[in-house]
């Protein structure tokens, strides 16, 4: 058989049905479902009398519109303040209630950001298709598995036929060579992807990410990868399987066990690109020259160096490109020119299925131990992205050393990354964000978010501005 | 589904790239369990000068003069005339909802992105891709002349302007099928029951830990 790419193998390995004009009928192994692209999905199922093919396929936890205060959480439910949020929770625990689907609920210790929860459960695996009404499925690329959003008609016609009607797309492999220096993390090696490929440069493909770093990186890291594939225009990221991912699935609640584990992993350690396959398209970076990154505009394309300034549009020769770096400059209310260092900070989120796993937490508790959010900071608030993430983290004491900070510890969900529940910016605030999306509006109305990594997000919080994490620990 | 064949449309710009759900359609209009009623909200920040909420009665809010869609010139439109990268961002279904609801049938972009593309075929809304160069000559052909409109022909797959050039595209074949003739993709998959059990019972004996159930 001719060498084959990873994506080349789990495609034919859930292969249904290929038709003549290139579209194909492909098997899902694993749905995830919250509560903001399900009720319609769920609406048209009943209208036309259809069950859930694979009822036990499915996993379902509400995460955008979930309350995150101690509060507001007490009375589950029936505690969320906004009605029409609790009207959108309360239809997701009665749609699966009705169809028979496993759900952990707003106070269930297992709930979270369902890409958190996806692979922290095991419910999603290596080698599996996993879909979610989510453009942030791609974070599940990091098992070594074909992980991608749908939209809602699409929910509801994986949940009739387990099946979703696909076109193959490209291969991109995304290289990332040699070593990342100290203090770098992977969410510097994402937007630094994006900075060079573009919003739109894996638009048609499946983007494999591979080479050194991404060897050396851990799960999360890797998750926090694939996860924004999707701002770099892909629908799907992923990562080979190797002893890491092994290990980070082992002994998880719903992996396999005994006889059956081993030869799962067996299976697993074929989830590789062959050798001498072929990609349409290779980009490749040197880990060395990646440096914490800052986006200074209104797409995750617009970002730059911490040591950097704001770029000048006049030098940009693209007419539509300059137009919208001057549009994303007068949004930010930033100048052409401004030193990074020099954006003065009103909020700090950490959080997000970005970076919302214990590994995001403990890199911002380090930066935070022993000192104090700056006064001018209004508020610096850490979101963990599932009951369990926020247990470990509490166990390792980390939620003290944020609120000794004057960090605010918060329930977990996806909370002010994209501000569906109470958590937002105010028009014109500047947020140390480390969520995926700095689109105009996106953390609150006239809000203006800069895209960085937990540890960059921590140190902002406690100088006020922006400042080199690299420096700031030593 | 609604069965999209040929229309005859006036055209509205939506003159920027990289226009993201979040701006078509921004979130807090998601909280809604519907399908309708996504059309007073399209484009809400750029539309209206006042935040939007949900459930709200639009009609009394502030108008912003400069957006097209508050313009006289370009109401009744139902060609959405955009630049690259159209629909990036989030998956919301909301999206091509939002278009439809407000009576969109049709957007021309050089690109779109891939989930917003795919959406648009579920809801009956043919996203159309033209060359840079002609959408270019569109959108000065528009903004020259009130009242411009294009006629797209699906089965034809060509899309005329109003001196009679005509300019083709190209779309799926599957697609085109299911758009023409409104054609539900559950119940076409559904007909293929028996070779979806039939992939299912060999990978249950060669991949059994794919099934293990989601227990509670
Ligand atoms: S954390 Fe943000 S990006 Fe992730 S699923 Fe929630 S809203 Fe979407």
């Amino acid at each position: 058989m001719a060498a084959r790419t990873l994506y080349d193998k789990l495609w034919d390995a859930h292969l249904v049905q290929q038709r003549e004009d290139g579209s194909a009928l492909i098997y899902i192994d694993r749905h995830i479902v919250h509560e903001v692209t399900s009720p319609q999905a769920f609406e048209g199922l009943r209208l036309a009398g259809r069950k859930p093919w694979r009822v036990d396929s499915v996993l379902a936890t509400p995460d955008h519109n979930v309350p995150t205060t101690v509060k507001e959480r007490a009375s589950g439910v029936a505690g969320i303040e906004d009605p029409v949020s609790l009207i959108q929770v309360k239809t997701l625990d009665d749609n699966c209630d009705e169809f028979g689907i496993v759900e952990y609920k707003i106070n269930d210790r297992r709930q979270g950001i369902v890409h958190v929860v996806g692979p922290e459960s095991g419910a999603c695996l290596p080698g599996m298709t996993i879909v979610c009404g989510d453009s942030h499925t791609a974070t599940n690329g990091a098992l070594g598995a074909l992980a991608h959003g749908i939209g809602t008609s699409e929910v509801e016609h994986v949940l009739a036929t387990q099946c979703l009607v696909a076109k193959k797309m490209k291969n991109m492999l995304v290289e990332v060579t040699g070593r990342l220096g100290e203090g770098v993390t992977a969410k510097d090696v994402v937007l630094a992807i994006i900075g060079k490929i573009g919003t739109a440069g894996g638009t048609g493909y499946a983007i494999e990410f591979a080479g050194e770093v991404f060897r050396a990186m851990s799960m999360e890291g890797r998750m926090t990868v694939c996860n924004m594939a999707i701002e770099a225009g892909a629908r799907a990221g992923m990562v080979a399987v190797d002893d890491t991912t092994i290990d980070y699935v082992k002994g998880r609640l719903y992996a396999p066990q005994g006889e059956l584990w081993d030869r799962a992993v067996e299976a697993w350690r074929d989830l590789t690109s062959d050798e001498g396959a072929h990609f349409d398209t290779v980009v490749t970076l040197k880990g060395e020259d990646i440096l914490p990154q800052v986006s200074w505009g209104t797409s995750p394309e617009m970002v730059v160096g911490v040591n950097d300034c704001v770029p000048e549009p006049a030098l940009e020769v693209d007419a539509v490109k300059r137009e919208g770096m001057e549009r994303a400059l007068e949004y930010m209310g930033l100048k052409a020119g401004q030193p990074i260092g020099d954006i003065k900070l009103d909020r700090v989120f950490i959080g997000s299925c970005t970076n919302s796993r214990i590994e995001d937490i403990r890199a911002a508790a380090a930066v935070v131990k022993g000192r104090k959010k700056a006064e001018s900071v209004k508020q610096a608030m850490v979101v963990p992205g599932s009951g369990l993430v926020k247990a470990q983290a509490e166990a390792e004491g980390l939620d003290k050393i944020f609120i000794e900070a004057g960090f605010e510890w918060r329930e977990p969900g996806c909370s002010m990354c994209l501000a569906m529940n109470a958590d937002k910016l105010g028009a014109g605030e500047h947020c140390a964000s480390t969520s995926n999306r700095n689109f105009e509006g996106r953390q609150g109305y006239g809000g203006r978010t800069h895209l960085v990594s937990p540890a960059m997000a921590a140190a902002a919080g406690i100088a006020g501005h922006f400042v080199d994490v690299r420096e700031f620990v030593r | 589904m609604k069965s999209f064949t040929k229309i005859t449309g006036t055209v509205a710009p939506m003159d920027r790239a990289n226009v993201d759900t979040d701006m078509i359609i921004p979130k807090q209009f998601l909280k809604s369990i519907k399908r309708t009623g996504f059309g007073k909200n399209l484009f809400d920040e750029l539309r209206y000068l006042d935040e939007g909420k949900p459930d709200q009665d639009c009609t009394g809010r502030p108008l912003n003069p400069d957006f097209p869609l508050n313009q006289a010139r370009y109401q009744g439109a139902s060609v959405l005339l955009a630049r690259k990268n159209f629909g990036c961002g989030s998956s919301r279904e909301h999206a091509p909802w939002a278009l439809d609801d407000y009576g969109f049938r049709c957007v021309i972009a050089p690109s779109f992105a891939d989930i917003f593309y795919n959406n648009c075929f579920k809801n009956g809304l043919l996203p159309l891709v033209l060359e840079e160069a002609v959408v270019e000559q569109l959108f000065a052909e528009m903004y020259a002349s009130e009242g411009y409109q294009l006629t797209v022909d699906l089965q034809r797959q060509q899309v005329e302007t109003p001196s009679g050039q005509v300019f083709a595209f190209d779309i799926d074949e599957f697609r085109k099928h299911c758009l023409i003739n409104g054609l539900d993709d559950i119940g076409l998959t559904l007909e293929q029951a028996d070779a979806i059990r039939a992939y299912e019972s060999e990978r249950r004996q060669s991949a059994p830990w794919l099934f293990d159930a989601v227990k509670p």
